[in-house]
């Protein structure tokens, strides 16, 4: 058998990656194009980026939406992570698979559905819809992606740690806080950058949940779109892709240092036992 | 609470063993409570309302809808209410031929880009699993980050590239492949390539945690015994990586079904998708009890396949076990 990579996988990595970043990539060099054509090149300028600071609407949209994003992403995390710890530890309890159907279901949901049935029931409730509506209806998808990213930290967990503690009298609350807690933290901090970026990206069920006075940056992309291509969106879309990139990538170096820490640690720990 | 195995040692503390039971049982039952009330307040509950109000008379954007339910007066007025439901929402689904193409047109849309997205996906899944150890955490990450920037600022990007005078068209025209621009934008094609780029990850991470896991010494067994690689290819990997292959459909088809950003951002006016005329129906028209039925229907169309995913997941996962 051939050893190394061979030029069909070399090809088809290469292709792959094409595929997926060479839009991304071309449209941020055209978010540097000084043309008001967003097809033909008239040399590098950052205008559009100028002309950002001065779009109101545009600067209050991006606001609601990082607060919107922050809140749900919160509520989010918690919920999420109480939820992978149910059904990871919890053995069988009355309505287990309706818990285990609802935590899975809205991962795979349209989102004109979980759209419609929320803005439904804040109607329902006599709710005035904004700012609140948004966030519950974004903490409720974004919860079961958090449970799913956290239960799979959880699978692969030593629970002879906690025990442990526990042995040694420490009660629940403090062992969660001190044992677990540590443990899972990497797949709980990358469940919240997860939520908030769904909460960050999300058009379809902002629409159906806002009122008039909360308008996010989806929405606002999307309506601008709708009238044509403009270089202006461009720059607003790059800056979205510069900061979630950063962001992504700082955690996980992040993470990644902690684990070779932690492993060190462990190592050290094991060598003067 | 699942139990903790005490034995030897641990019997010594049998006492507060047993007081430490107690307390977890009460914080137990608030650890699942929590999310539990949550879920069913903000996701079990509308779905009821989302069909209450699919049985109700058409009223545009009046809400409340008759019959109301007062819970305060019981049954009489359950029974009332129930006697007063009506389906002429979904009659008047079957009457107008918009709504059943839009369906089959969804379900048609959303195979076809499926299918195009495994044949993308393989290769892509499979170069990264065959990819030296020390580069595979990379190309992960490089497959999760166009999943972490905006789904619509990827569509979006297709835009500048599809247009007729977009930057494929002048691509294609530089090369002399061809004298006029291609129409591809506002077309079903520009849908299907919308709808593979954006749920490329999808199926692409399920495929490659199945072919990185593959046992290569069926492999390098079958080369020794004279099998050609496209042979080994065939007879051994893709049956054995047939998992992953339906847990990437899945993920990949069910969203696709109920999609509205992509056919209405690179769709063209005749491009029929469901999930497109629900938010019509519902915006543009105001109809809140017929686009509460379309919502339905479509829950419906996707009950089997979401229970067959799910099936599939756990048959995976007692394998893994």
């Amino acid at each position: 058998m051939r050893q190394g990579p061979s030029w069909f996988n070399v090809t088809s990595l290469v292709l792959g990656f094409s595929f997926l970043y060479l839009p991304i990539v071309l449209l941020v060099i055209y978010s540097f194009n000084d043309s008001r054509l967003v097809t033909v090149w008239g040399g590098f300028s950052t205008r559009w980026y100028v002309e950002l600071l001065d779009n109101q609407q545009l600067l209050d949209a991006a606001w609601v939406t990082v607060r919107v994003a922050f809140t749900s992403a919160s509520v989010a995390t918690v919920l999420g992570t109480l939820a992978a710890i149910v059904l990871t530890r919890s053995g069988r309890f009355a309505g287990r698979t309706l818990f285990s159907g609802m935590v899975y279901a809205p991962l795979v949901m349209p989102e004109v559905i979980l759209g419609l049935s929320l803005l439904l029931l804040f109607v329902a409730i006599d709710q005035a819809r904004g700012f609140w509506t948004i966030m519950i209806a974004h903490t409720t998808f974004a919860m079961c992606y958090v449970a799913v990213v956290v239960q799979s930290r959880l699978a692969g967990f030593d629970r002879s740690l906690e025990e442990a503690a526990q042995d040694l009298g420490c009660p629940p609350l403090r062992t969660f806080v001190s044992i677990t807690l540590p443990l899972i933290l990497p797949g709980v901090i990358a469940g919240w950058m997860l939520a908030f970026t769904l909460s960050l990206d999300d058009l379809v069920i902002a629409s159906f949940t806002t009122g008039p006075e909360a308008t996010t940056l989806p929405m606002k992309i999307y309506s601008q779109v709708r009238l044509g291509v403009t270089p202006e969106i461009n720059a607003v879309c790059t800056i979205l892709v510069a900061v979630v990139t950063v962001g992504v990538i700082a955690t996980s170096i992040a993470t990644k240092r902690h684990e070779v820490r932690r492993e060190r640690d462990m190592r050290r720990a094991e060598a003067q036992a | 609470m699942t139990d903790r195995t005490d034995s030897g040692a641990a019997a010594a503390f049998a006492v507060p063993a047993r007081k430490r039971k107690a307390r977890r049982g009460a914080a137990g039952w608030l650890l699942i409570a929590i999310p539990y009330a949550w879920l069913l307040v903000f996701f079990l509950a509308p779905f009821f309302i989302v069909f209450k109000i699919s049985l109700s008379q058409i009223a545009v954007a009046i809400p409340p809808y008759t019959p109301t339910i007062d819970l305060a007066q019981g049954w009489e007025s359950l029974r009332s209410a129930l006697a007063a439901f009506s389906f002429e929402n979904y009659v008047w689904l079957t009457e107008d031929d918009l709504y059943w193409k839009s369906y089959l047109s969804s379900v048609w849309i959303a195979g076809v880009s499926t299918a195009i997205t495994l044949l993308v996906g393989y290769p892509l899944a499979y170069g990264m699993a065959r990819a030296p150890k020390a580069w595979r955490a990379t190309l992960l990450m490089l497959v999760i980050l166009p999943f972490w920037t905006s789904f619509l600022i990827r569509v979006y990007a297709w835009i500048g590239i599809l247009k007729n005078e977009g930057l494929l068209n002048q691509l294609l025209m530089a090369l002399g492949l061809i004298d006029d621009p291609l129409t591809i934008l506002n077309t079903n094609i520009a849908v299907y390539i919308g709808i593979v780029y954006s749920y490329l990850p999808f199926m692409v991470l399920p495929l490659y945690a199945n072919l990185e896991k593959l046992d290569t010494s069926l492999l390098e067994a079958a080369s020794d015994l004279g099998c050609p690689p496209w042979r080994a290819f065939w007879t051994i990997t893709v049956p054995l990586s047939v998992p992953g292959i339906v847990a990437g459909c899945f993920l990949v088809f069910i969203p696709a079904v109920g999609e509205f950003v992509i056919p209405d951002l690179l769709g063209g006016s005749d491009t029929l998708m469901i999930g497109k005329t629900l938010w019509t129906e519902f915006f543009a028209n105001r109809d809140w009890p017929v686009s509460s039925a379309v919502a339905v229907i479509l829950l419906l169309l996707l009950v089997v396949p979401i229970v067959l995913f799910q099936n599939q997941q756990q048959r995976s996962a007692e394998k893994d076990r």
